[in-house]
């Protein structure tokens, strides 16, 4: 009702102050950053110091994109998100269905399984350091036992991405699982009943409504844990000490943002970078806009 | 029969994935327990042949863990209640006020939370080295205290009290502010508690940002200082640990107690952005 009408000068200046708070922290913190390292991606020549820009141009694309490190780091991290996500999702949906189907234990089992989300990842990326050691390690002394020679996981390049593709789906299994039972639960009891009846066996249930029935949830766990990966920083610093890998092989995207940015002071590199990260995010985003308007029915 | 069998595959596979879960927590604090000699043996020992006691004490003072454990609480604190304090106000103004712009201005606060935060980092470094705040609590704080996300969410909650009620509540002489303090916000206590728990846990657990805005120990939060502890100290596993126990116990702590509303605030409000 009176909700509707135009808003006189006095109400209008008063919604404006109850959202000024945060829209001051918003703009200095959020808003004005996303123009300004637009912007930045284009200064090729640049005074932090004192905000002086020298030159304009498209340098800091061309350098980063013939830079082979550059190069890789995009490479790793597309990797990285291939390796993590379709295992994510679909172990998270099987423990997910498992997890619907128990009384007894369930809430202790959803705590243990949720318990790594809660967890600082630098923390929990010294431990795994230590699983992945070479020598003691536990993961080696448990491929020990059916086996596998030990792999030197932290030092040889070729399993740098792997190790921490293992860590970031073991990280990230509870979140997923979270949402999925959020989905499962929300299925109507009553279509199981009549598929019941009609004799339909559990795996065909599973596989003819619940995975149908929970699609727009699938989706969106998908489309999130893609763009958490394309993101993964913490996990590369905290498991190979500041590192980007053994010679660089787990060298990511936003790494190498870091990098350019902290280590290097290549603001410019560095905002181009970001703007690359920004565009990949945003073309997953309108994918998923595009799919949910077209496939997904709630 | 049938369905017995299929009670034990099921609790079967369960606990294969819950030990699984659990075993870092588990060689994480076993590990903690040994003598840097007994942690390099092979074969290996699940569980310490001596409880080592002075492992957690070596660890907690070869780095100023204290002072890193008061940083993290202040920020965390700090950023949760006032990040908690901006959304209130906004969230109060989007579901019951009518003012000019309020649609546009959503719009466009909604559109910023997809953008990865990861891109604001150099910006937000340059204004905050121009006020002088880098290497303070401001630079770890201050970018956190507006958060749309948060907004989102409250106003979700506030949306479910009738505006009636709050037009009533107006005739009846009561201002915004009472209504909204007195009201509003006791009704939404669920849905505040957990966006402050998961806030505490991400500003806990987060670690680009103090990385790059610190560079003095005393600045130091829990995650930083861990990594920082790690490179310095060349590698003594127990004590390492020991040291990861430092950061991850109180937030599993916390989230062991108040796990009810953690997974509320998932469940209910979709993802974090």
């Amino acid at each position: 009702m009176m909700n509707n009408h135009k808003p006189t000068l006095k109400e209008s200046l008063k919604g404006w102050l109850y959202v000024l708070p945060l829209l001051l922290i918003i703009g200095v913190f959020n808003l004005y950053p996303i123009v300004s390292s637009f912007a930045m991606s284009f200064f090729t020549e640049y005074n932090f110091f004192t905000n002086e820009v020298g030159a304009l141009g498209l340098n800091n694309f061309t350098t980063i994109f013939s830079d082979p490190t550059f190069h890789d780091a995009l490479e790793n991290t597309l990797i990285f998100v291939v390796g993590v996500v379709p295992v994510e999702v679909i172990l998270s949906l099987l423990i997910a269905t498992l997890l619907n189907q128990i009384k007894w234990l369930s809430n202790l089992f959803r705590t243990i399984y949720f318990l790594p989300f809660v967890t600082s990842v630098v923390a929990i990326s010294m431990v795994w350091r230590w699983i992945y050691n070479k020598d003691a390690g536990l993961l080696n002394v448990l491929l020990g036992w059916i086996g596998i020679n030990p792999i030197d996981w932290l030092n040889d390049p070729h399993y740098a991405l792997l190790a921490l593709i293992i860590l970031a789906i073991w990280k990230g299994l509870g979140f997923n699982i979270m949402l999925f039972l959020v989905a499962l639960n929300n299925v109507d009891q009553r279509i199981y009943d009549a598929a019941h009846l009609d004799g339909a066996k559990p795996l065909q249930q599973w596989w003819h409504i619940t995975v149908p029935m929970i699609s727009p949830m699938t989706f969106l766990v998908t489309v999130n844990a893609v763009i958490a990966s394309f993101k993964v920083f913490d996990e590369v610093y905290a498991l190979y000490g500041g590192q980007p890998g053994p010679a660089g092989s787990a060298m990511t995207l936003v790494y190498y943002l870091y990098r350019a940015f902290y280590e290097q002071n290549k603001y410019g590199q560095a905002a181009a970078t970001g703007v690359v990260l920004f565009i990949l995010i945003l073309l997953v985003t309108l994918v998923q806009m595009w799919f949910s308007k077209k496939h997904v029915h709630y | 029969m049938k369905k017995t069998i299929k009670q034990v595959v099921v609790y079967g596979l369960l606990s294969l994935g819950a030990i699984t879960m659990l075993l870092p927590f588990f060689w994480m604090i076993s590990t903690a327990f040994k003598t840097g000699f007994e942690s390099l043996q092979t074969p290996v020992t699940w569980w310490p042949k001596h409880l080592v006691w002075e492992n957690w004490v070596n660890a907690w003072y070869a780095a100023p863990f204290l002072r890193y454990l008061i940083n993290s609480v202040i920020v965390a604190a700090v950023t949760t209640v006032g990040q908690i304090f901006t959304a209130i106000l906004a969230a109060f103004a989007f579901s019951k006020l009518n003012f000019a712009g309020k649609n546009l201005l959503f719009t466009i606060l909604l559109a910023t939370m997809m953008v990865p935060v990861e891109m604001l980092i150099i910006p937000n470094f340059v204004t905050l080295s121009q006020f002088h705040l880098i290497n303070t609590y401001g630079a770890l704080i201050l970018p956190w205290l507006g958060s749309f996300f948060a907004v989102f969410t409250l106003r979700q909650s506030f949306n479910t009290i009738p505006d009636q009620l709050y037009y009533a509540a107006r005739i009846d002489g009561a201002s915004d502010w009472q209504f909204l303090w007195s009201v509003l916000v006791p009704n939404a206590k669920s849905s505040i508690t957990a966006i402050g728990l998961l806030q505490v846990i991400g500003s806990w657990n987060s670690f680009m940002w103090p990385l790059i805005v610190t560079n003095s120990e005393t600045m130091r939060t829990l995650p930083v200082g861990l990594q920082a502890f790690s490179t310095d100290s060349g590698i003594n596993y127990p004590e390492l640990m020991a040291a990861s126990t430092f950061v991850i116990l109180p937030m599993a702590l916390l989230y062991i107690c108040f796990n009810k509303y953690v997974v509320a605030g998932i469940s209910n409000n979709g993802l974090k952005g």
